[in-house]
C-alpha cells in the first residue's frame, strides 16, 4: 500500500528531488523520439546504434586525460564532450570507409561498433585500475543509472534535449525531403552531404545526454523505439513525429519514476522495457498498421469477395439451368470453394436478405439480391472485357472490388467496352464460356 | 560588348548554341572505372521535347544525373541556359524516376508536390498557403486533385507518376529533365503526360526526357538524342532517327525488336 502512495507520488511529481529528474528523462524521450523518426525514415537506426557503442573510448579517454591533468576524471561535462567527439568521429565514418573501399554499409557499421566498443572496453579496463577510477562510475556509462542523476544533472540534459527539439523542428521541413527523395533534395540545390551531417549531430546530443539515463548499449531504443512504435498509428509525418515524442517522453516518465522508486533496478533497461511495451501495444493496435487492423481488413475483404463470388456463380448456375433458383451441390461444383466455406457465405447472405433459402439444399435471390447480382455479374464481365483488348494497360487499373466500373476505368471507356459487347446497357454475356471461369 | 550571360569557359571555336536550353560539352561518367558516358556532346535548343532514346545500360539516366551534379563527372562540361547548373538552378526541374522513393513513407500527395516549392522557399521557411494553392494547381493539371490528402502508398504506378510530374509543375522552370516519366504507367496517364508535355513546350519551357518507347519517339517529341555511351545522332526527329543510326544505336538488339513487332504484328492479324 505504501508502494503504491509512493509511486504516484512519485509519477505525478509530489516530491521535489525526483520531479527534476523525471522531467529531464521525459525531456530526453520526447526529442529522442522526434530525433528518431528522422533516423528511421532515413533508414539509419543501427547507424545510432554503432555511434553510440563508439561514444565508450570517447568517454574513458576523456576520463584519463583529465585524469592525467590531474582534475580527478569526474567532470561530467569532459566526459560527455569525449562522447561526442568518439560519436561524431564513428557517424563520419561510417560513409567515408563506404566511399572508400565500396562495402556495404551494414558491413562498415559492424565494423565500426565493434572495434570502438571493443576498444572502449579495453580502456575501461585501464582507467579502472588506476587510482580513482572505480569512483568515478564510468560503468553507469555503459548500463545508465538515472538514480544517480543529480538536479542539475538533470537540468542540464533537459536544456539541452529541448535545444535539440527546436532544431529537429526548425528544419523538420529539410531532414522530411532528405528522408524521402534525397535527389530532388540535391537537384534543387540541397546539400545532402550536410543535412545528413545535421541529423547525425542531432543523434549525437541526443545519445550524448542519454547516456546517463539509459546507458550507451540501450539508448539506440530511446530514438528507434518510439519512432517505430507511431508509424503504426498514423501515415502522417507530423503526426508520426509528434507520436514519436509523446511515446519517448510518456515512456522515459514511467521508467525514471519506477527507478527513483528502486535504486537497484538498471535505470535503462526499465526505460526501454517501459518504451518495448508501448512497442508492443502499437504493434498490436495502432490504427494505420497494426495487427488487429490487419486482421480485421483481410477477413472484411475475404467476406466482400465470398459475397460477389456467391452473387456470380449463383447468376451464372441460373443462367445455365434456366430456373429461378440454384442448388447448394451446382454452386460448390463452380469455384474451388470448399462446403464449409459456402455454407457460410450462404448464411451470411441470409442474413443481409440478398439469399432466400427455399428448402433442399435450394436458393432464390431477394429484390436486392437479384439487383445486387446483375450489377456484380456486369462489372465481373466488363473487367474481364477490359483485360482481353486492353492487355497493355497496367493490370493495377483492375480493381474487381469497385462497385461500378466507372469509377476506376472512366465512362468512356466503359461505353466502348459496352459497345463491344453489343449488348447495349443490359448485362453483358461472358466473353468465355460459362463454367470455365478463371 | 559581351553579352551578360556569355560563358567564357567554353573553349574558343566550339560550336555550341549559346542560346541552347541545354547544352552539353564532352561529357564523361565513369562507375568505378568503368564508363558509362564517353565525349557526350549535344545541344537541345530552348522550347522544344526532346527524348533521350538508347538501349538499356546506354546511359540514359546517367546522362541527366550527371546534367544536374547528381553524378561525378570524369570529364566535361554542362551549361543550362549557358550558365552552368547552380548558377540557374531554380529555372529547372527534375524528375527522377519512381521507383527511386520508398512510396511507404508517411507523407500525403499535396506535402510531395509541395515539395517543389522549396527551392524557392529556401531552408528556414515553411510552407505555406500560397505553396499548397500552387501544388493543388499542379494537382490539377495531372488530374489528381480528388487524391490530394492521400497517403502516397495509396496510389497506383501511373498516380505516382502523375504526383512526380505534378512536383516539377510547381517549380514553374523552364528546363524539365525527366527520367523515364514513361516507364510502365497506364494508358490514361500518359495521355495525361503528354498533354502536360504540350503545354510545357506552349508555355515556352525545354523538356528532356528519358525515352524507352520508340514508336512513340516521332509522335511526342521533336529533338532526339540516340545514345549509347555516345551520341550516335542528335537533331530534329526527320534528320536524327534513321534506320541506319536507330541500328548503331540499338547493333544487334533493333532486329531483334522488330523480329518481336512482326511476330506481334501477325498475332494480331490472326485474331
Amino acid at each position: 500500500m505504501l508502494a503504491t502512495i509512493n509511486f504516484f507520488d512519485v509519477l505525478f511529481l509530489g516530491e521535489w528531488n525526483t520531479r527534476v529528474v523525471v522531467l529531464g528523462a521525459a525531456m530526453l524521450g520526447l526529442a529522442g523520439g522526434v530525433v528518431g523518426t528522422f533516423l528511421v525514415l532515413r533508414k539509419r537506426a543501427l547507424l545510432g546504434d554503432t555511434v553510440s557503442h563508439a561514444m565508450l573510448p570517447g568517454v574513458v579517454g576523456a576520463f584519463l586525460v583529465m585524469q592525467a591533468m590531474g582534475g580527478g576524471g569526474k567532470s561530467l561535462l569532459g566526459l560527455f564532450v569525449g562522447a561526442a567527439l568518439a560519436g561524431i568521429l564513428a557517424a563520419w565514418a561510417v560513409p567515408a570507409l563506404r566511399r572508400s573501399t565500396g562495402l556495404k554499409d551494414d558491413a562498415i557499421m559492424g565494423v565500426v561498433l565493434g572495434s570502438g566498443f571493443g576498444l572502449g572496453i579495453a580502456m575501461l579496463g585501464i582507467a579502472q585500475g588506476l587510482p580513482g577510477g572505480n569512483q568515478a562510475g564510468l560503468e553507469s556509462f555503459i548500463y545508465g543509472r538515472t538514480a544517480s542523476m543529480i538536479q542539475a544533472d538533470a537540468i542540464a540534459i533537459g536544456v539541452t534535449a529541448a535545444a535539440t527539439l527546436l532544431i529537429a523542428i526548425i528544419f523538420a521541413k529539410e531532414f522530411r525531403l532528405l528522408c524521402f527523395d534525397e535527389s530532388f533534395g540535391r537537384a534543387i540545390g540541397r546539400r545532402e552531404g550536410l543535412l545528413d551531417l545535421g541529423l547525425m549531430f542531432l543523434a549525437v546530443v541526443i545519445t550524448v545526454v542519454g547516456l546517463q539515463a539509459v546507458g550507451l548499449i540501450l539508448v539506440i531504443a530511446l530514438l528507434i523505439i518510439p519512432a517505430a512504435s507511431a508509424r503504426f498509428w498514423t501515415d502522417s509525418f507530423t503526426s508520426m513525429a509528434a507520436l514519436a515524442g509523446g511515446i519517448g517522453a510518456v515512456g522515459c516518465w514511467i521508467g525514471a519514476s519506477i527507478s527513483a522508486l528502486a535504486p537497484k533496478l538498471p535505470a535503462g533497461s526499465i526505460i526501454v522495457l517501459t518504451l518495448a511495451l508501448m512497442f508492443i501495444v502499437s504493434m498490436v493496435c495502432g490504427v494505420k498498421r497494426g495487427a488487429v487492423r490487419r486482421v480485421v481488413r483481410a477477413a472484411r475483404l475475404k467476406v466482400r469477395t465470398g459475397r460477389q463470388h456467391l452473387l456470380r456463380a449463383a447468376a451464372e448456375s441460373m443462367e445455365l439451368s434456366g430456373e429461378d433458383y440454384w442448388t447448394f451441390d451446382n454452386v460448390l461444383q463452380a469455384r474451388g470453394w470448399s462446403p464449409r466455406n459456402l455454407r457460410s457465405i450462404h448464411h451470411r447472405a441470409a442474413r443481409s436478405g440478398e439469399v432466400v433459402p427455399i428448402g433442399s439444399g435450394r436458393y432464390r435471390f431477394s429484390d436486392c439480391g437479384y439487383e445486387a447480382s446483375e450489377q456484380v455479374l456486369r462489372n465481373h464481365r466488363l473487367w474481364e472485357l477490359f483485360l482481353i483488348r486492353h492487355a497493355d494497360i497496367a493490370a493495377s487499373h483492375v480493381d474487381r472490388d469497385a462497385d461500378l466500373v466507372e469509377h476506376v476505368l472512366g465512362a468512356d471507356l466503359v461505353a466502348e467496352l459496352e459497345q463491344a459487347l453489343e449488348r447495349g446497357d443490359e448485362t453483358p454475356s461472358s466473353p468465355h464460356p460459362i463454367g470455365h471461369t478463371l | 560588348m559581351p553579352l551578360p550571360h556569355q560563358p567564357t569557359s567554353l573553349p574558343p571555336g566550339d560550336e555550341h548554341d549559346l542560346s541552347a536550353a541545354l547544352s552539353i560539352h564532352d561529357l564523361t561518367v565513369a562507375y568505378d572505372r568503368r564508363p558509362v558516358l564517353w565525349d557526350v556532346d549535344l545541344d537541345v535548343p530552348t522550347g522544344c521535347l526532346a527524348a533521350i532514346v538508347g538501349p538499356n545500360g546506354a546511359g540514359k539516366s546517367t546522362l541527366i544525373k550527371a546534367c544536374l551534379d547528381l553524378m561525378p563527372r570524369v570529364s566535361g562540361e554542362v551549361r543550362m541556359f549557358g550558365s552552368p547548373w547552380r548558377a540557374v538552378r531554380q529555372r529547372v526541374a527534375y524528375v527522377p524516376q519512381r521507383e527511386t522513393v520508398d512510396w511507404d513513407f508517411p507523407v500525403s500527395v499535396l506535402d510531395v508536390v509541395a515539395m517543389g516549392t522549396y527551392g524557392r522557399l529556401g531552408w528556414l521557411r515553411p510552407v505555406g498557403k500560397a505553396q499548397k494553392c500552387a501544388a493543388m494547381e499542379a494537382l490539377e493539371r495531372v488530374e489528381l486533385t480528388e487524391l490530394a490528402h492521400r497517403q502516397i502508398s495509396q496510389l497506383s504506378g501511373g498516380q505516382q507518376q502523375r504526383v512526380f510530374l505534378a512536383r516539377a509543375l510547381v517549380q514553374n522552370a523552364d528546363l524539365y529533365l525527366m527520367d523515364e516519366p514513361f516507364a510502365s504507367v497506364d494508358a490514361a496517364t500518359e495521355q495525361a503526360i503528354v498533354a502536360v508535355l504540350r503545354s510545357l513546350r506552349e508555355a515556352g519551357a525545354t523538356v528532356v526526357v528519358v525515352h524507352h518507347d520508340l514508336q512513340t519517339v516521332a509522335e511526342y517529341f521533336e529533338h532526339v538524342i540516340l545514345l549509347n555511351m555516345r551520341v550516335v545522332a542528335t537533331g530534329s526527329i526527320a534528320s536524327a532517327m534513321t534506320a541506319k543510326n536507330l541500328r548503331a544505336t540499338y547493333g544487334g538488339r533493333l532486329t531483334l525488336l522488330e523480329q518481336a513487332a512482326t511476330a506481334l504484328g501477325q498475332l494480331a492479324k490472326d485474331r
